[in-house]
């Protein structure tokens, strides 16, 4: 198979996965709603291939505090995704899904966990629009969270992209409901993987 | 009052006595802070993976330990340190997420901080001071005046190493 090279990615493989990334986004939007049961709007997503250097400052500051859900794909596709949300937003949505409003800076271990769910099935809702377009099984493992500043979540997959080339692609979504909701999916396939996804795709390599 | 030097993802800067330099929220990377005390010239790393010799596409220097150090060391040298009184002082090589596994994704951060560790040794650069490892993650203060090593993590007092 031939290598993906992400930096000399052409138009035609980034528009590709832009819309993967729309339609994933678009999925993930459906299935946020039905969680909350109240209506969600999304903004066409943005799709950005970033130097690392540019990472931090695309997400809104390194140090901005956000919660990050990561878990690992496995099936035809191989790999890893991770969905970040500012903290604000995520006590929020919390918040709403359990009917209360939240006390204090920090996530109790309900809250925690609550969030974790919705992580799983945004990235669920994700993953399942991304496997029925391409035809592929993709398995993902049970998600894992943690809250910290956005440059240390995302140096996790930022490494991994690094093994890769120079560049990361991400995909920031606006959600609406009171508020606006920043979110960012990052699809990390390892290197076959793209090659599957895009021959899925009936894109030739 | 001097500046304060910002070192991205995969890049290295050198740093000037009164200048201050800082990478923000390092993850499972590695920062690595070099400095001569008596010209108090140093300099900032911040890498992200242990080995360039293992990567075919490895063009990117500050992206390494290995040639990110070597390129550190020559960068603060020409600048006027001293390459026989060169000492560090090293952060970041956190776990973000656990995974319950061992895997070489997941323990990227530690293998960063091995391979930094061993590079430096092996540059006869001794490691005055490290905060490396655990599950959170760092902001980077590095001050060549007085070689402070500043921390500042989240719901945790900025401390210095």
């Amino acid at each position: 198979m031939s290598e993906i090279n992400l930096d000399e990615m052409s138009n035609e493989y980034f528009d590709v996965l832009k819309e993967l990334g729309n339609i994933g986004a678009g999925n993930a939007t459906t299935a946020l709603a039905q969680l909350m049961q109240t209506k969600v709007d999304m903004s066409v997503p943005r799709v950005q291939l970033l130097e690392f250097k540019e990472l931090g400052e695309a997400m809104g500051g390194e140090e901005l505090v956000m919660a990050g859900i990561y878990l690992a794909i496995e099936g035809d596709i191989n790999g890893s995704i991770m969905f970040l949300l500012e903290k604000k937003a995520a006590k929020h949505l919390v918040a709403k899904l359990m009917g209360m409003e939240s006390e204090g800076e920090d996530f109790t271990e309900m809250e925690f966990s609550a969030l974790k769910e919705v992580g799983n099935i945004i990235t669920g809702a994700y993953l399942n629009s991304l496997s029925s377009i391409t035809n592929l099984m993709i398995q993902p493992s049970v998600p894992d969270l943690t809250v910290d500043m956005a440059g240390a979540i995302i140096s996790v997959p930022a490494i991994e992209f690094a093994a890769l080339g120079d560049r990361m692609l991400m995909i920031q979504t606006q959600f609406f409901d009171e508020m606006v909701l920043d979110g960012y999916f990052i699809l990390i396939p390892d290197l076959d993987s793209y090659g599957k996804m895009l021959a899925a795709l009936g894109v030739s390599l | 009052m001097g500046v304060e030097i910002k070192v991205g993802m995969a890049d290295l800067k050198v740093c000037v006595s009164p200048d201050s330099i800082t990478t923000l929220g390092l993850g499972s990377c590695v920062g690595i802070a070099l400095r001569d005390p008596v010209t108090k010239i140093g300099g900032l790393a911040h890498i992200m993976l242990p080995d360039s010799t293992q990567i075919r596409n490895n063009s990117n220097i500050p992206k390494f330990a290995d040639t990110g150090i070597e390129e550190l060391v020559r960068q603060v040298t020409l600048k006027g340190a001293n390459r026989s009184r060169l000492v560090a002082k090293i952060a970041g090589g956190a776990q973000m997420f656990g995974f319950g596994s061992q895997s070489e994704t997941v323990r990227v951060g530690e293998r960063n901080v091995e391979a930094t560790k061993k590079k430096l040794a092996q540059m006869k650069i001794p490691i005055l001071a490290e905060d490396t490892g655990k599950n959170f993650g760092r902001t980077v203060i590095f001050y060549p005046e007085t070689g402070d090593y500043v921390i500042r993590a989240v719901g945790k007092p900025e401390y210095k190493i």
